[in-house]
């Protein structure tokens, strides 16, 4: 009981018990965090996983706003019913520029972390707009405001160079690992050029060799594309990309499993 | 006992006390009806209206951050400024100023907030929403608060420190490393973008890391130690009895306040964090068992001796209910972080019911009680307005937690089982959208419990209201012998 006795010097100074608490307080966080950035293997080693495109990116933004990932998750766990309903299970690698992450914590509707190339442009316009005319049950809200309203892309160069600073390869010339030069410059004409491919194969070309497979649009089905991007449009680039970028085929899950 | 003279010397900083009291009334009536609201429209979609400001994804994050921080952070500021200077025999440092800065400071951060959802004013982080400029706010009415509890400790009369002020520091300290660990962005207007949006620094699989080491210590600290510090005031004073255990109160503290921080990971099992990660998180999460285990032991058996209390005293009875609704959700917890339970519940209803059976049966119930209890004495009443509306409000509450929890115990589990189900060819056999369907009724019975809890609060409100007002209802005398003159000095 000695040391219940020493507890005194802590109940009698408060600059001991406050530095007993937080020394006690930090141990957890350092060591489940600060290894996860030094240990290589944590960030599987696959190729095809990239930065979003302008268009993708103005999508993710919109499907954050709205709060999307309340309801779904992104992150198919290493289960035969999950993989079976959902597609390969979700690696690492596949978020890394995600900032935030998306994982989500609740599934009120499916996962769609491999919802990309699942289901056509039509059906998730009609489905966004009144989800219960594509899916009976839903309970899903709709968001048809998304359809008439255009994107605003004031803030798109911004957030690019902000993602840039946090460490998302856009504008580095590291082309080896990851890095896309002129994606700031180019920001723009690569969101006129995804969305009206037909317009100007040039731009097209150079937009997907800085982001490939990115979907082509256009996506809401509106005869005047080019003239009005709507915030439909950008979340639909977003959901059609969403777990296309690996190429699973010569993935080598044993490989990629050791040390986690 | 305190004499005229030691009253005299100490004149207590319960203005800003009184503020925060009737905040938290006010914002658990909001937190409540918002999140029973976005119940229904689950069971209702229709309820959503195609309204941006309004629909599910946007209203959520209202109700959880009105909950916690706008109720749960007005109850803690309540009740550790009031247990601090009544502990320590201490003015509030800072005075009437500092109380004042804390309550007008935490309210601006909590509008911003609030208001900044509806409008799409998010970081898109659990229950760390708030964009940037809301969190330094933030940031600086903490670093207030925490300078003021010290101050106060640091002037106190009483040499050894109340336990009650262990917990209450040892939730203000990590809160505040929490809140700028999550919260580390860099806002897009440094590169020429708009005000309101921002970036967070970490990504994938490590800002997965980060948040739930935040998420899950915004629940152990703001959620859980706060909280336990007002058990070991306002337990021990209402039923007239010492606490239970010196020894447990030590031990039990610091192994919480150790293991708590690791319980993280057990949100992402199973998911793209390391294993080695999970199941340091899983291991922690069922030790931290036994000290949460220890707080409820420590509080319930101070009712030794007083047990009568629990059939006289209303009040009494939602401090003791809270603390065993508290052994249930901190056995619940541990059990949901062990990997193979937790491959069926996570994504499922059950979590909810996990974190409302914690967040109304033990946080809520405890408030509930603490409210009781410091209203007559601040305002200087002999009694509340009325005993029997405490006595309704708990039962309908109760009921209302219960037809809540038991909704969302059979929905989760419905989910997850029928989520892996397989038929005899070996096919998928629900759709997920049959999942969906299966627990729609369910979805109404949550909603249908969450308007008794509604009903309950506002019952309290009322009576807190003519407490306030000084009016007492005529019924009959309770056999009760609990006045509020040990609380009223």
């Amino acid at each position: 009981m000695g040391l219940l006795k020493q507890h005194g010097k802590l109940e009698t100074n408060v600059v001991l018990l406050m530095i007993g608490i937080f020394l006690t307080i930090t141990i957890g966080g350092i060591v489940e965090i600060v290894p996860l950035f030094s240990i290589s293997s944590t960030i599987e080693d696959v190729k095809g996983v990239r930065p979003y495109s302008p268009l993708e990116l103005a999508g993710r933004n919109i499907y954050i706003r709205e709060g999307c990932y309340v309801c779904h998750s992104q992150m198919i766990r290493p289960f035969r019913d999950e993989t079976e309903r959902y597609g390969h299970y979700s690696l690492a690698a596949e978020s890394k520029y995600d900032h935030p992450f998306q994982w989500g914590s609740k599934r009120i509707g499916p996962d769609i972390a491999r919802v990309g190339g699942r289901y056509s442009n039509d059906w998730h316009v009609r489905h966004l707009i009144n989800p219960r005319d594509v899916v009976p049950e839903s309970i899903m809200p709709g968001f048809p405001f998304l359809a008439t309203t255009p994107l605003d892309t004031r803030d798109i160069v911004a957030d690019m160079k902000t993602l840039a600073f946090v460490g998302v390869p856009y504008d580095s010339a590291d082309t080896e690992h990851g890095g896309i030069p002129d994606a700031t410059k180019n920001a723009m004409t690569d969101l006129v050029a995804q969305m009206d491919p037909s317009a100007d194969q040039a731009a097209t070309d150079a937009m997907l060799k800085r982001y490939p497979k990115a979907k082509l649009g256009p996506f809401d089905g509106r005869p005047d594309k080019a003239a009005q991007v709507t915030e439909l449009d950008a979340l639909l680039a977003y959901l059609q990309v969403l777990g296309t970028m690996v190429d699973f085929t010569d993935f080598d899950p044993g490989k990629a499993n050791a040390y986690r | 006992m305190m004499s005229a003279t030691m009253q005299a010397e100490t004149a207590y900083e319960f203005d800003s006390v009184k503020k925060f009291v009737i905040a938290s009334v006010i914002w658990a009536l909001v937190a409540f009806s918002v999140g029973d609201y976005i119940a229904w429209e689950l069971a209702f979609p229709k309820l959503n209206f195609d309204l941006p400001w309004i629909a599910f994804g946007r209203l959520r994050p209202v109700h959880t951050s009105a909950a916690i921080f706008a109720f749960g952070g007005n109850i803690l500021l309540s009740t550790s400024l009031y247990v601090v200077q009544r502990t320590c025999r201490a003015r509030l440092f800072g005075g009437r100023a500092m109380g004042n800065f804390l309550f007008w400071g935490y309210q601006l951060f909590i509008v911003l907030a609030a208001s900044g959802y509806p409008l799409g004013i998010t970081k898109g982080q659990e229950y760390a929403e708030p964009e940037w400029y809301t969190d330094l706010v933030l940031l600086v009415v903490w670093v207030a608060y925490l300078v003021a509890f010290l101050g106060t400790l640091v002037r106190r009369k009483e040499p050894h420190i109340y336990v009650a002020n262990w917990f209450y520091l040892a939730f203000i300290i990590t809160v505040a490393m929490l809140h700028l660990g999550n919260n580390l962005v860099v806002p897009i207007l440094f590169f020429g973008g708009s005000f309101t949006h921002s970036y967070q620094i970490f990504s994938g699989v490590q800002g997965a890391m980060v948040q739930w080491w935040y998420g899950h210590n915004a629940v152990g600290f703001f959620l859980t130690a706060g909280f336990l510090g007002i058990v070991y005031y306002f337990i021990p004073k209402r039923a007239e009895r010492p606490v239970y255990s010196y020894r447990l109160s030590i031990v039990h503290f610091w192994a919480l306040i150790f293991l708590y921080i690791w319980a993280g990971p057990h949100h992402l099992h199973y998911t793209a964090l390391p294993d080695w990660t999970q199941t340091l998180g899983m291991t922690f999460s069922v030790m931290l068992w036994m000290p949460s285990w220890g707080g409820m032991i420590n509080g319930l058996m101070t009712l030794s001796g007083a047990w009568d209390k629990l059939r006289t005293d209303p009040v009494i009875r939602f401090l003791v209910t809270s603390v065993a609704f508290y052994g249930m959700a901190t056995f619940e917890g541990p059990l949901m972080a062990i990997k193979s339970v937790n491959s069926l519940s996570h994504y499922t209803d059950w979590g909810i019911g996990h974190v409302h059976s914690g967040t109304l049966g033990w946080v809520a119930f405890v408030s509930f009680g603490a409210l009781y209890c410091m209203v007559p004495a601040l305002w200087h009443r002999k009694t509340l307005y009325s005993m029997k509306l405490v006595a309704y409000h708990f039962w309908i509450a109760t009921i209302g937690i219960v037809l809540y929890i038991t909704a969302m115990w059979i929905s989760g589990i419905s989910q997850g089982l029928m989520w892996r189900a397989y038929d005899e060819n070996g096919f998928l056999q629900y759709s997920f959208v049959e999942s969906v369907q299966a627990v729609h009724p369910f979805y109404i019975m949550r909603a249908t419990g969450g308007v008794l809890f509604v009903i309950g609060a506002a019952i309290m409100a009322y009576n807190l209201w003519r407490t306030m007002r000084g009016d007492v209802r005529a019924e009959q005398p309770s056999s009760s012998t609990v006045t509020v003159g040990a609380l009223a000095r």
